[in-house]
């Protein structure tokens, strides 16, 4: 099956370059842990695990995505199409991130249709990462 | 300063750049250029356009100073021989005879006239080159498609034929679809199929199959070698076992003839199926092996002028079969040598890849076929890492390319984990193989697994020290 340029450009670009690409992590004891959500979707055994995590900060009274980082295990168009939600995400607030669907990855990357499950897999992660975020967020705000 | 790559001699800088250490055989470790100037902030200024005229003269040897590039001409090395491999130069030379007005294009089956005799001359020694190589009568061999229609015409063949005295048939889990695909219908036709399972390494034990062998029981078709992890089958051992018990033995041997010795004279398998194009000759050829003594009978697939002795009708395609026949007989030639090689080649390449972590061999490594090299990569994407080493044909155990999301059928049968079975890639080589796309391989392959390791967060989790199979992965 041939991938669009795209994606292997896309592809290509995180490998030989990937902090510029934002592979990373925030762990645990990091400074600002606390502002990140993560979100791990897919499994091992069905070729697919995708973890990203969001770093989010309080812009004049809107939560804003600042930074993200991600790391995949997959098929060449799931690592593109990481590459391409990490794109999409930054400066974003959490309410437009909300927003995006996975037809906008598929249309960038010109998914085929035999791959178009490693854009939902993206769709799933930044929800999930949302959801890790504002939860932790609401217990913060519990705390203080 | 910077003065990198300068150095000063009798008053004038010159620029001197490493040789890559694939090319110091050819251009020496360094090569050196005047900069003409005595002056070295112009020295300097002079340095970049000579070091790209010296690094051009590396582009001649098809190799930049930064990344070895492969031998072949498209710079994508060819590793992928037990999917095809390429024709022979000498076969092509013998092939081009039988096609052209000035060549022995007649029809083989023409009795009238000298150009039907031609080509039947042809054909009948092509078939005795075959037949040598594996040690028979040339008149056991029957010329089919390939070794897909092979395996069809015995095991359909056998099957049909022998029907009243039994519908039992016994195959492995690890056969080519070829095999699996035909005993599938053979099923849908009220045949009863057993698919014998092998141990971690592939193999199957002469115990398995004597328990399996029932009163209904007519065939038994087992691969020689396996054509994903290079597993051989011990056909002497298998055929005393089913020539004991009165039952009919069908070996696929598209991998293994002229790769390894076989003698069915001295064995006592009854039907054998080739292919000419993993051995150097051209597509669209294979043959049959059919025993005479204790003679084997076959229902026919193909019906029609009664070539072949009835059993496969159809015109005998002479470049082909010519094609067929130069190619088995360069291998009884050559078999010890390439074989040699070959075994020289995958040494290597363990050699250069064994100290990577979490890498896992699938397959026998000291007693499988040495031209078939299976390795899992684990925490890495097979398709993914396919795609990484783009410079390099190869094969995935993962099926993630083809229309199906499946990993390998065969790695699965040998109890590999899903992940595992995601993960693996198949090098073979062959007789145009050479020692340095051995290295470029090791090299490629090595860079690109750390790379896509250090993305994956698996292998985060991995030297985190968590155990994946006790995490709960929604999926």
């Amino acid at each position: 099956m041939a991938y669009s340029k795209k994606v292997v450009d896309k592809f290509e670009q995180t490998l030989k370059n990937p902090k510029a690409a934002s592979v990373g992590r925030w762990k645990p004891g990091d400074a600002d842990f606390d502002k990140v959500g993560t979100g791990i979707v897919g499994a091992p055994a069905c070729g697919d695990v995708m973890k990203l995590q969001i770093k989010c900060e309080d812009i004049d009274g809107v939560k804003k995505i600042v930074d993200a980082k991600f790391k995949t295990y997959g098929c060449g168009s799931a690592i593109a199409s990481s590459g391409q939600l990490i794109d999409m995400l930054k400066g974003k607030t959490i309410d437009e991130a909300k927003e995006i669907c996975n037809k906008e990855i598929v249309d960038i990357l010109e998914l085929p249709p035999i791959k178009i499950h490693c854009s939902v897999l993206a769709e799933e992660a930044i929800k999930k990462a949302i959801n890790d975020f504002e939860s932790n967020d609401n217990v913060r705000k519990h705390n203080q | 300063m910077d003065t990198k790559y300068l150095f000063k001699r009798n008053n004038v800088w010159w620029v001197k750049l490493a040789v890559p250490s694939a090319l110091r055989s050819k251009l020496g470790y360094d090569l050196r250029k005047s900069t003409g100037e005595s002056d070295i902030e112009k020295a300097i200024l002079a340095r970049e356009t000579i070091i790209s005229e010296l690094k051009k003269k590396f582009d001649e040897f098809k190799i930049s100073p930064e990344e070895k590039k492969s031998t072949a001409p498209n710079n994508v090395t060819y590793l992928d021989y037990a999917s095809t491999t390429p024709v022979d130069e000498r076969v092509v030379e013998k092939m081009k005879e039988c096609l052209t007005i000035d060549g022995a294009f007649g029809n083989p089956g023409s009795r009238s006239h000298l150009y039907g005799w031609k080509a039947e001359e042809l054909i009948e020694e092509a078939r005795c080159n075959v037949s040598k190589l594996v040690n028979c009568d040339p008149r056991e061999i029957i010329f089919t498609s390939g070794a897909t229609e092979s395996d069809n015409l015995a095991i359909k063949g056998v099957a049909h034929f022998y029907k009243n005295k039994g519908k039992h048939i016994i195959t492995s889990k690890i056969e080519h679809k070829a095999v699996l695909d035909t005993c599938r219908q053979l099923e849908k036709e009220g045949f009863d199929v057993t698919y014998l399972d092998t141990d971690e390494y592939g193999s199957i034990s002469i115990d398995q199959i004597s328990e399996e062998i029932r009163e209904d029981t007519t065939l038994v078709s087992l691969m020689h070698i396996n054509n994903e992890i290079g597993v051989i089958n011990d056909i002497n051992e298998i055929g005393d076992l089913t020539r004991e018990r009165g039952v009919i033995f069908h070996v696929d041997a598209a991998q293994s003839a002229g790769k390894i010795p076989i003698d069915l004279c001295n064995s006592k398998v009854d039907l054998m199926s080739f292919s000419a194009h993993k051995i150097y000759g051209p597509k669209g050829i294979g043959a049959l092996y059919v025993r005479r003594k204790p003679r084997v009978r076959l229902e026919a697939l193909f019906h029609g002028g009664g070539q072949e002795r009835g059993i496969r009708a159809g015109t005998l395609p002479t470049h082909q079969i010519v094609g067929m026949g130069e190619a088995f007989k360069i291998a009884s030639q050559e078999l010890e040598k390439d074989f040699e090689k070959i075994n020289n080649l995958k040494n290597r390449l363990y050699n250069g890849l064994k100290d990577m972590e979490e890498i896992y061999i699938n397959g026998n490594l000291d007693e499988g076929y040495p031209g078939i090299f299976n390795l899992s990569f684990n925490y890495v994407e097979g398709e993914s890492l396919i795609m990484a080493v783009k410079n390099i044909a190869v094969s995935s155990g993962s099926a993630c390319t083809s229309a199906s999301l499946e990993p390998s059928y065969v790695l699965r049968a040998l109890g590999r984990p899903d992940e595992l079975a995601h993960s693996s890639i198949r090098f073979s080589f062959g007789r145009f193989t050479q020692e340095q796309d051995i290295d470029f391989t090791i090299d490629l392959v090595k860079s690109s697994v750390n790379q896509l390791r250090e993305i994956s967060p698996l292998w985060e989790m991995h030297l985190d020290g968590v155990d994946l199979s006790k995490i709960e992965w929604a999926s």
